[in-house]
């Protein structure tokens, strides 16, 4: 016998190794959105993404821009009078919309979570060029030439490589993540 | 001398190598050898828990074993997100046996292990904690007087708080401003210190990121600071680089330097703007250092 989970509870599954209170105990103080500073640009607050997930509304918290625009300051973490741990939640979201496939098309965040990761794979270390190109979508044209500015700015003084950083021991490295995850995923 | 572990973090290899220098330039003239990891790895920064959380656990796990293998016990990192995401996962292996069980799975493919020993300090941490404000302000031949600092703890550095970390040091900490009262700066109130610069949302959602920048950069404009003083190398980079699209989205005329707390420790403790890594700033530091007296040798 299957049993279908509900979005709620598989949302509640996902946070289970965050710890943090059960989102059922929400009392819709908006204690959360009070203190974040990208709410503004969120379409729907923390208080309001927790409400709808409570009310099982799967397909409208997957549409909403808000685990995308949240910018990991914890402050709502900190601050929710019932231990909940809302900044997890959008870690959580994120995951789960990168591993279903149903995130937003006109998202830059699941491209550049998943340059960055590569990125790692292939070298070890970060290496800033080599994922700028998911950034520079966004802005379009003029975007993109503010970006090479900025880079521009960078390369004079010498903070930014021209070759990527690697480390060492990168076979022993590969075969450490391939015991987490399959690589081929990713390349 | 006092040994420790150090995880400089990719930023402090390219973007903020300036921290980097101003770091071990500090930690010589306090008498502590900061030995790097040898082949370290990225820590995951923000965007590894995006996609797989084992993953950031396992890249964090790598860089613990290697501090374990190579015989100490407490390693420092001086950016704020590395910081987190080391101390954190540590945290997690040494509370939950199968997660750390897992862990070494995975670490022995490449020939390593983790017993969950290591201490994880942020530099500043360390700093106050072990080597103690009184200390450093005995070693200060360079007082900054007369320089006016917003000083900026940004998010990781205080948030999500730790075992043992006082509320107090998450809504209401004052070791940063001790820290730069003890160097002789004149702190000034920065009611944003606090508030996050937007972090990776530089990349991901810009117009969220400018917004918060811009909030930033005209609370510390208001409170009449010469300079930011940050800690950690995103906030920097966010806070000078793009103080450019700001003052252009914004119509403002921000030219607020941004320069990292071991930048003006250093400066005090008697280095020359040079070995603390002045000069490859994008808002010039220099002449708010000099005309303020600061860095004159
Ligand atoms: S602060 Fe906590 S209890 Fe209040 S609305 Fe947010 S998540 Fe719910
Ligand atoms: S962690 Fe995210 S949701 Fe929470 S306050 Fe910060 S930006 Fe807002």
């Amino acid at each position: 016998m299957t049993t279908t989970l509900h979005f709620d509870q598989e949302v509640m599954n996902l946070l289970h190794a965050a710890g943090g209170e059960p989102l059922s105990t929400c009392i819709q103080c908006a204690m959360c959105s009070a203190s974040c500073p990208a709410a503004p640009f969120m379409d729907d607050s923390p208080r309001r993404l927790i409400a709808l997930i409570n009310a099982d509304l799967r397909d409208q918290v997957l549409a909403s821009n808000t685990f995308w625009t949240c910018a990991s300051c914890f402050a709502c973490t900190e601050r929710c009078p019932r231990g909940i741990d809302p900044a997890q939640l959008m870690y959580a979201l994120r995951r789960y919309s990168i591993w279903k496939g149903v995130h937003r098309e006109d998202l830059v965040g699941p491209d550049f979570s998943r340059r960055f990761v590569r990125t790692i794979l292939r070298n070890g270390k970060s290496y800033e060029p080599g994922y700028a190109p998911a950034f520079i979508w966004e802005g379009g044209f003029p975007g993109m030439v503010r970006e090479v500015q900025g880079a521009l700015r960078l390369l004079r003084k010498g903070r930014l490589p021209l070759i990527p950083s690697r480390i060492k021991d990168l076979d022993g490295f590969r075969r450490m993540i391939g015991r987490i995850i399959p690589l081929e995923g990713f390349e | 001398m006092t040994t420790y572990a150090y995880y400089p973090g990719c930023s402090l290899e390219t973007m903020a190598a300036s921290y980097h220098v101003s770091a071990t330039e500090v930690a010589r003239r306090l008498g502590i050898d900061l030995v790097e990891i040898e082949d370290w790895n990225c820590c995951g920064a923000t965007a590894y828990s995006q996609v797989d959380e084992l993953l950031a656990q396992v890249l964090c796990a790598r860089n613990l074993a290697l501090v374990e293998q190579s015989g100490r016990t407490d390693v420092v990192a001086p950016c704020s997100a590395c910081f987190k995401n080391l101390s954190f996962a540590n945290l997690h292996m040494q509370d939950d046996g199968d997660l750390l069980e897992h862990m070494n799975y995975a670490l022995d493919a490449d020939g390593l292990a983790y017993s969950g020993s290591v201490r994880v300090h942020h530099l500043m941490g360390m700093l106050v904690d072990e080597v103690g404000i009184d200390a450093i302000r005995a070693r200060v031949t360079k007082p900054q007087e007369g320089l006016r600092v917003a000083v900026y703890y940004g998010c990781q550095l205080v948030r999500p708080h730790r075992p043992g970390q006082g509320m107090q040091d998450v809504e209401d900490p004052r070791f940063f401003e001790d820290l730069m009262e003890a160097i002789g700066a004149d702190v000034v109130p920065f009611p944003h210190r606090l508030r996050c610069c937007g972090g990776s949302l530089i990349v991901t959602s810009r117009k969220a990121a400018l917004a918060m920048l811009h909030e930033l950069l005209r609370s510390a404009g208001e409170s009449g600071a010469d300079l930011i003083v940050t800690a950690c190398p995103l906030c920097q980079v966010n806070l000078e680089l793009y103080q450019a699209e700001v003052n252009r989205e914004f119509g403002a005329e921000f030219k607020m330097p941004v320069v990292y707390f071991t930048q003006l420790m250093g400066l005090a403790l008697g280095a020359s703007p040079k070995q603390v890594g002045i000069g490859s700033e994008i808002v010039k530091a220099g002449s708010v250092l000099a005309c303020r007296g600061a860095a004159t040798p």
